[in-house]
């Protein structure tokens, strides 16, 4: 039996003025799931930053005049899957370092901070990368542990 | 539309930031720009009060952390105060309460300055 799922998606150009509506298409979606308050807070600023991440960086010094962005909310029965997707220069998932607060906090740099709330935020985070083709990250949170 | 104001005012020698709305990657350039102005102005005590910021992400935090050292090695602070339980989460998580000092309220705040 195939489970049954709800599709929601989003195709937009990158701009950091789309980041509301994404916010509010994820969150609604986070809400009619029965998300806590809290728990919509947290898949609201997970793909906040995951989304600003591709605004500003998927693109850079990539020629192509598609540049969008999509964000894919799949709702499973035990879990909601976010999917932020690009088709731009892609990166290499081993080079995300993951900052040590403490000391990244007293060297009093700035950036990065995203991709520390994301992996804290949601309860698992995967990286599919085909640079120039399809660039996913997919972020899920489960219900019942929620 | 989610909406992002400053709104400044001089308390004393104290420069006081009241931020309202949505601080995001979009908006962030703004508030950026307001605190740099009075940087630019060598005024290095600094109170950014968050009461009427609704939602904070990387980015708004991303400016503080772009100031904070200029500002200390100017002999000044910058101080957080009156954040909603949401938005102070977000600062939680990333450690931020080690490094700055946050308030319930603005007066605890320029106390702190020596202001009354």
């Amino acid at each position: 039996m195939t489970e049954k799922t709800k599709k929601f998606q989003l195709k937009l150009p990158i701009e950091t003025a789309n980041l509301e509506i994404i916010r509010e298409f994820v969150a609604k979606i986070a809400q009619n799931t029965g998300f806590s308050e809290e728990n919509i807070h947290r898949i609201e600023l997970a793909v906040d930053e995951a989304s600003t991440n591709v605004i500003k960086h998927a693109y850079k010094g990539t020629k192509s005049d598609r540049k969008y962005i999509f964000v894919i909310v799949s709702n499973y029965s035990d879990r909601l899957e976010i999917d932020v997707v690009d088709s731009g220069r892609g990166f290499d998932p081993k080079q995300i370092k993951i900052p040590e607060m403490d000391i990244y906090l007293k060297n009093m740099k700035r950036g990065g901070l995203g991709i520390y709330l994301i992996k804290t935020l949601m309860d698992k985070v995967e990286y599919k990368i085909k640079p120039g083709v399809k660039n996913q990250v997919r972020m899920v949170k489960y219900k019942a542990i929620n | 539309m989610e909406k992002f104001e400053v709104f400044r005012k001089e308390m004393g020698t104290v420069r006081v930031l009241n931020i309202q709305g949505f601080l995001d990657a979009h908006t962030a350039p703004d508030f950026e720009n307001e605190l740099q102005k009075i940087i630019d102005e060598k005024s290095y005590r600094i109170i950014v009060n968050l009461d009427g910021l609704q939602y904070i992400s990387s980015a708004g935090l991303g400016v503080f952390m772009g100031v904070i050292e200029e500002i200390r090695n100017n002999g000044g602070d910058l101080k957080i105060c009156c954040a909603a339980p949401k938005v102070f989460k977000v600062f939680d998580l990333l450690g931020f309460p080690s490094l700055y000092e946050f308030y319930d309220g603005e007066e605890k705040a320029l106390k702190k300055f020596g202001e009354k």
